[in-house]
């Protein structure tokens, strides 16, 4: 019994290098949803000039919905472009944008050279609703349900990575469920 | 002279410093009413910057600190306590952006961590020293047995009752 006490710095070090192993592997830029599993902020956003529709709350009820945050001065946003358009494309899901803090001339040149895949998009200027979002870096993207509740979000660039483990397996079970 | 310079210096450091400390609020930023913006430099202080993380947005020069900064001058004017403003961002983005985090079940390793080590640390320092005290008296020992007294008194070199082998060679070597 008393020959246990000397295990104890051993187990301690080897506590410290379990927390390391898993607090080195977390990327601290990455902060934790306060919005996940609530319902989407009560918002309204004009469409870009010469679209037609914007993006409003309303929009993100009765279906299983993308929602990308985007900006033309954005350079990672560009990097994720191509994941977008095939989430929009080929995997059928409803993909919807807020244009983060853009010009409007700037947004639709970039969309016009890199694609439009989104159903729409609403402009967000002064990025107030981006803050309702609790969005502090661009790219983001979301999964909203059909009840418009929050179940994911990405910070950062969607790598395919992150698309085929996280994203469409939760969007198909959203869309059956 | 020097001294002059020196004292000079001394007198318009302060001024020197003041200034950069306030230098991310922005003149147009800064509300009409005094009694307003003190609280709102207070509740900014309180505010971490989600892009620079170990700035308040007080501090920050981020384009979203300054978002923060006018969303707290505007829930202020719109009458939000300091409470109401803290907990209007935190709805937003989490106790993360709190810089001094709450007491609450999912912090409580965080703010009772630190003491409970202590107490641990403690704990064992007493545990050890009353461990070290029984073993200097001979609390809880077993006795030498008759065999290894012999022995030990033969290398001590004190001759004793029917001497081993051992004992008397110690003895021929030193012992006279």
């Amino acid at each position: 019994m008393r020959r246990l006490i000397y295990l104890l710095p051993l187990l301690l070090f080897a506590g410290v290098g379990v927390a390391f192993w898993y607090g080195f592997d977390r990327d601290p830029k990455i902060i934790p949803s306060a919005l996940l599993d609530k319902p989407v902020p009560g918002f309204e956003l004009p469409p870009l000039p010469g679209h037609k529709e914007g993006l409003s709350t309303a929009q993100l009820k009765g279906g299983v919905t993308v929602v990308n945050v985007f900006a033309s001065w954005c350079i990672p946003c560009k990097a994720e472009h191509p994941i977008i358009t095939r989430l929009s494309r080929q995997e059928g899901l409803t993909v919807r944008a807020i244009n983060h803090k853009d010009k409007a001339e700037d947004a639709i040149a970039w969309l016009n050279r890199n694609g439009d895949p989104y159903a729409s998009v609403g402009a967000d200027l002064d990025g107030r609703v981006s803050i309702d979002w609790g969005v502090y870096g661009v790219p983001e993207t979301f999964l909203v349900d059909r009840e418009g509740r929050i179940r994911f979000k990405h910070v950062g660039p969607l790598t395919p990575q992150v698309v085929e483990e996280q994203l469409l397996p939760l969007a198909r079970e959203l869309s059956r469920g | 002279m020097r001294a002059h310079l020196l004292a000079a210096l001394l007198a318009v450091s302060p001024l020197a410093i003041a200034p950069t400390a306030a230098l991310a609020v922005m003149p147009d930023e800064v509300l009409k009413d005094p009694a307003l913006e003190s609280r709102a430099r207070e509740i900014s202080k309180e505010l971490r910057c989600l892009v620079c993380q170990n700035q308040s947005i007080d501090d920050s020069n981020a384009p979203l600190a300054r978002d923060l900064r006018v969303l707290v001058r505007e829930r202020l004017q719109a009458g939000d306590s300091d409470a109401g403003v803290l907990s209007y961002v935190t709805d937003r983005y989490g106790d993360y952006v709190l810089l001094r985090p709450p007491f609450k079940a999912a912090t409580l390793l965080l703010w009772v961590g630190p003491f409970a080590l202590l107490a641990l640390g403690a704990a064992g320092t007493v545990f050890y020293l009353r461990g070290r005290r029984g073993a200097g008296s001979g609390g809880d020992t077993t006795p030498l047995t008759e065999d290894e007294t012999r022995r030990l008194d033969a290398l001590l070199g004190k001759a004793g009752p029917g001497d081993t082998a051992l004992g008397k060679e110690a003895l021929g070597k030193d012992g006279v």
